[in-house]
């Protein structure tokens, strides 16, 4: 996939900007847009097109899509509790959530029980081979994510039962993107002329889970990739959408996504998981927002393995306004927390502590910072 | 979290579904469950290690065409 580097080459991102301020030109203001992607988040800040685009008459706002972030405390604690309660069991999960500040402090800086310990792992797949390799110890995959990471949590689930694994089990934390853009909307808390829409959540999903938004709210939307001209060519398309007055659900990024998504990892998903109703940090309780393995695997769900009873609440720390980021209300820094308390290096929340976190990004190449 | 690496298919076991990829040099163990028919040479989408998406060359080139269009008109 050669010239690749077109897609952030210097002159068609100036181009594509005036491109922008142009249309933008002759259209009633404001045009707010939420980025309901992280790894947009931090794209749009990391090449600076935050300003350009504020420059240009486009606000662009983030939204819930970190799920390290959304996944409310009491489930973070009750990873904490396993491996600090009971002994021989490894908890291994993706790096970020190691450093989650909860009530109970975070698992980077837990002391686990005899025999226990916390791995971090890239791939899900690193959690079946510790399992393997420690039949004497429980491995608990502690599973964050959304669409995109679901399918091979999923895939390990099943790979686990295949194996009859009986040291595995996955305690799950999974979201679904469609579900809390419609909460967004029907709160109104912030108005947004716009979505654009994750790329890869959408090369699992399609775009059809997203229709109900232009045909129920009437609001323009576009799946778009990651590289600075691909989010560019996005904010285009919904301009052009408010101009028409046509909202629908563009596709910015058919190189990655089909409108069906991906059927196979669909399938797996339909497959091993289950809708539940599932509380978002900040958003509360969504119904069928999130997803749980099917009572036929309940020998590989954590939570009825060992009889973990958690009762998830949207609520921060005290003083943390992740929640308030997450629905888009505040901007990171109108969060007193922001730059003061709660840094990088000791996050008091985990907008902070997350690689597409809205406040680390905001802290990393936001100008404002006190 | 939902960081997707584009990278190419180096290596396929068909019957394992595993093989690698590279990443600007790097060759990294991916599973290829979540895809049909993966081919040494194909370009995917990683993600936590496993592949997502095949990426398609020629929508590439049409949305290369696109941006460098607007932007020359600009």
């Amino acid at each position: 996939m050669r010239s690749m580097e077109a897609f952030r080459d210097r002159k068609v991102v100036a181009g594509l900007l005036g491109e922008i301020a142009e249309r933008r030109r002759g259209l009633p203001a404001p045009v707010r847009i939420m980025e309901v992607c992280g790894t947009h988040t931090m794209t749009i800040h990391r090449h600076g097109l935050k300003g350009l685009l504020e420059a240009a008459g486009v606000e662009m706002v983030s939204g819930p899509g970190c799920p390290v972030c959304i996944t409310p405390n009491e489930i973070h604690e009750a990873a904490l509790g396993l491996v600090t309660g009971r002994e021989n069991t490894i908890l291994a999960t993706f790096g970020d959530m190691t450093r989650v500040p909860t009530r109970r402090g975070s698992l980077q800086a837990a002391v686990p029980a005899r025999g226990s310990a916390v791995r971090i792992v890239y791939s899900p797949d690193e959690s079946l081979a510790l399992a393997r390799r420690n039949p004497d110890k429980e491995v608990v995959f502690f599973g964050v994510g959304f669409e995109t990471t679901i399918p091979s949590i999923a895939f390990v689930a099943k790979a686990a039962a295949a194996e009859r694994l009986a040291n595995y089990s996955v305690l799950a934390a999974l979201w679904v993107i469609p579900p809390p853009l419609k909460a967004i909307l029907t709160a109104g808390e912030v108005r947004i002329s716009g979505f654009l829409y994750p790329g890869h959540v959408s090369a699992i999903i399609g775009t059809e889970p997203y229709e109900f938004v232009a045909r129920d709210f009437g609001l323009p939307g576009a799946v778009a990739g990651f590289e600075p001209g691909d989010i560019l060519l996005g904010i285009l398309s919904l301009l052009d959408q408010i101009r028409d007055g046509r909202p629908r659900v563009a596709n910015e990024y058919t190189r990655a996504v089909r409108p069906e998504g991906n059927p196979v990892a669909r399938a797996l998903m339909a497959e091993m998981l289950d809708p539940a109703d599932a509380c978002w940090r900040g958003l509360g309780v969504i119904p069928a927002s999130g997803l749980k393995l099917k009572p036929g695997g309940a020998a590989y769900d954590a939570e009825a393995k060992f009889g973990l009873r958690i009762e998830p609440r949207p609520t921060d720390l005290p003083g943390c306004r992740c929640g308030d980021v997450l629905r888009g209300v505040i901007a990171p820094p109108a969060c007193p927390l922001f730059g003061r308390a709660c840094r990088p290096d000791s996050p008091c929340g985990p907008c902070m502590v997350s690689f597409e976190g809205a406040c680390l990004v905001h802290h990393k190449y936001g100008a404002a910072r006190p | 979290m939902c960081l997707g690496i584009p990278s190419k298919v180096i290596e396929v076991d068909p019957a394992l579904k595993t093989g690698r990829i590279d990443y600007l040099g790097t060759k990294i163990k991916t599973n290829f469950a979540l895809l049909e028919d993966v081919k040494v040479g194909d370009w995917v989408i990683v993600h936590a290690g496993f592949a997502i998406s095949r990426l398609d060359e020629s929508d590439a080139l049409e949305t290369l065409d696109l941006l460098r269009e607007v932007a020359d008109k600009a």
